[in-house]
């Protein structure tokens, strides 16, 4: 509290109740960021209120609930244009002299399409379905469809198939763990997201990172990623995936690459990224040998011939304002699933500016996207899969409905195994144990937890989609896919209806 | 072989530190169970400790040894085991010599702070699972059916001498 710039004003203050704080020392272990102290000759824990974050660690744990995290409220004079934050970012620049870092999603205020659009529900003339009594499939299958099915009658006068049919993805459910990567994520994050996957039949993304080797028994329900660092990369890591992952763009960081600072890089990060211990993992902003849709379908089929023609190849890309052509090229450079992520899509670290204002909203992307691809007659070459800022099951039905075949979730997983959105991935104390290589501070994500936590949270969500296929009268998920005739707009411009393709409230068919 | 009690064991990859189980532990053998009245108005005691040792910490309560040393050191008795087990003292034979205390190699057994007795975990018998593991939010504690613990001392670590 001593030490400190002039222009250095917290950020939240720590309300500890005297009345009810027993001095067990709890939030004093817990808090990472050295913000609550035990002053040993009082017996009293105090707090620093300039070092609180307001992860609201010490508020979970402690046992009597003495403890509230309060924003202050008056921190500067109230501005409707110069915001606090834009204060603070300018105090802190000018302090510093670097970009503004920050973790997780966009936080600003732009429109959210998702609370612009509603379902549909069947009334009177058309049934809904009761999901407790009749069979709702969820089962998704992502890779490339064939242009047509081609069926023989063998000598017994049995229908036999001639189409070969590409390597497909089969998820039972329509979610699927977003990339996050080990070195942002703890080994112990990524057993969860594993152990989740498997039991719910979905997939997970091991991000850029690479897989551990532990972790290699959970390939079949793995997506590997290939970025533009190759961390990890080698012919064992793409075969014992169920699908290699091209990452060419972050929705979080469009355009950017990534930097893992060398003191997360300890032992085993070391060996699954293949880089020396203490070394920064930079991730270039591009794929040095990809500079043209021809560039990225030799990759494409560098990885198909690697690994024998028997894995999909998926091309993740960040939502950016000509999306509906590049995702037309990828689609026709080879790609099985097309990843579009929307610039609400969360990071471990990225310049606040670049996530703030860079890329366009994922419900948009989806939509264009799905479009184009219908009106080019190759909307069957590939899957596309939406990603960036999916909260809730309806969201996901939403996704569906504009074009999306499933969706990746990362923050919503973070936070159901305790992330509170503080922001403060970046500095690799997460308090959480989430987003932290620390062996001490990791070992407060048990996996064991985790993976129940998030299965319960995919099972929930399948719940809620699949009430909410019944009441549109559907009994597959993929019936619903690019179904916009079962949403509705309100509160949309003309324009914005047009582009997502979805009618006003109030119109009929 | 007798039908043995569970036992409770830490876990140290799971443990976080956070000493709710100290809390918990000390508020179950509280007069009136309640945290605020326990740390306010009592002498609030935990049987169990969490040792802290930079990178490994983890929650250090009564082994219940099958063949305790506490037990042994006794000269009254008060420190007994039960048929199922659990390693329990006898309040009223405790003449609070601490000779138990002397000799648990894992410093889990400590003087009383209301008065001058022994006083241990008692794996909390009014709960159905004890205190400390219901608390940890890390599951860095477990209460299972125990494997033989019979713990050899080297010869010069031997705490005390018999007879």
């Amino acid at each position: 509290m001593l030490y400190k710039s002039v222009f250095t004003y917290p950020q939240f203050e720590v309300e500890r109740d005297y009345e009810k704080c027993i001095v067990c020392g709890c939030c004093v272990q817990q808090c990472t960021y050295d913000a609550t102290l035990f002053l040993p000759y009082k017996r009293k824990v105090v707090n620093d209120n300039l070092k609180c974050v307001g992860c609201k660690r010490c508020e979970a744990l402690c046992p009597t609930g003495a403890i509230r995290i309060n924003r202050v409220q008056n921190e500067f004079k109230e501005n409707a244009y110069w915001t606090s934050r834009t204060i603070r970012d300018i105090y802190k620049q000018a302090d510093q002299g670097g970009a503004i870092l920050t973790g997780g999603g966009n936080d600003r205020q732009f429109r959210v399409y998702w609370d612009h659009l509603l379902i549909d529900a069947c009334q009177v003339t058309n049934p809904s379905i009761d999901p407790l009594r009749e069979p709702m499939e969820l089962r998704t299958f992502l890779g490339r469809k064939p242009d047509e099915i081609k069926v023989e009658f063998n000598d017994k006068g049995e229908p036999e198939l001639k189409t070969e049919i590409a390597p497909n993805l089969v998820a039972e459910v329509p979610i699927i763990f977003a990339p996050m990567s080990y070195g942002a994520l703890n080994l112990n994050m990524h057993r969860a997201m594993a152990a989740a996957a498997v039991a719910m039949g979905t997939y997970w993304n091991t991000g850029e990172g690479g897989l551990h080797r532990d972790l290699y028994p959970y390939g079949h329900r793995t997506i590997v990623q290939v970025a533009s660092g190759r961390f990890g990369v080698s012919a064992e890591y793409l075969n014992v995936a169920a699908a290699v992952e091209i990452k060419i763009g972050q929705g979080a960081k469009p355009g950017i690459g990534g930097h893992l600072p060398g003191e997360k890089v300890d032992e085993e990060i070391s060996k699954t990224r293949m880089i020396p211990v203490g070394t920064d993992a930079l991730s270039p902003a591009p794929h040095h040998d990809i500079y043209s849709i021809e560039d990225l379908r030799q990759l494409i089929y560098a990885i198909k011939e690697a690994t024998n023609y028997e894995k999909p190849v998926s091309v993740k890309i960040a939502a950016v304002h000509n999306v509906a052509a590049i995702a037309s090229g990828i689609a026709r450079a080879g790609a099985d699933i097309i990843v579009l992520d929307g610039f609400r899509g969360g990071t471990g670290a990225s310049p606040a500016i670049i996530r703030d204002y860079v890329g366009i909203p994922v419900e948009i992307a989806v939509a264009v996207v799905d479009q184009r691809l219908r009106d080019e007659g190759i909307r069957n070459w590939v899957s596309i899969i939406a990603a960036g800022g999916i909260r809730n099951s309806a969201d996901v039905v939403k996704a569906i409905a504009l074009g999306a075949d499933a969706v990746y979730i990362g923050t919503a997983a973070l936070m159901a195994v305790g992330c509170t959105l503080c922001q403060k991935c970046y500095t690799g104390r997460c308090a959480w144990g989430i987003t932290t290589n620390d062996p001490y501070i990791a070992n407060r994500l048990n996996p064991e937890i985790a993976a129940e936590r998030l299965t319960n949270l995919l099972r929930g969500w399948a719940h809620e989609i699949k009430e909410m296929l019944g009441l549109m009268g559907i009994n597959a998920i993929e019936s619903l896919r690019g179904n916009r005739l079962r949403l509705r707009a309100v509160g949309l411009t003309k324009e914005e209806m047009e582009i997502l393709g979805v009618l006003p409230a109030g119109a009929g068919l | 072989m007798k039908q043995r009690r569970r036992r409770i064991y830490p876990i140290e990859e799971n443990c976080m530190g956070c000493r709710l189980c100290e809390v918990a532990c000390a508020t179950e053998h509280s007069a009136f169970k309640d945290p605020l009245v326990a740390f306010f108005e009592e002498l609030p005691q935990s049987f169990t400790t969490v040792e802290v040792d930079r990178h490994i910490s983890f929650s250090l309560s009564c082994r219940h040894c099958d063949e305790p040393y506490c037990v042994e050191a006794c000269i009254t008795g008060a420190m007994h085991q039960e048929q199922d087990g659990r390693v329990l003292v006898y309040e009223e034979l405790c003449i609070g010599c601490f000779m138990c205390v002397a000799s648990c190699p894992w410093g889990a057994v400590n003087p009383k702070r209301t008065e001058k007795k022994a006083a241990k975990c008692d794996l909390c018998p009014d709960r159905e699972i004890p205190a400390c593991v219901a608390a940890c939010p890390n599951r860095a504690l477990v209460y299972d059916v125990a494997q033989e613990l019979t713990y050899r001392i080297e010869e010069e670590e031997e705490p005390f001498v018999e007879g």
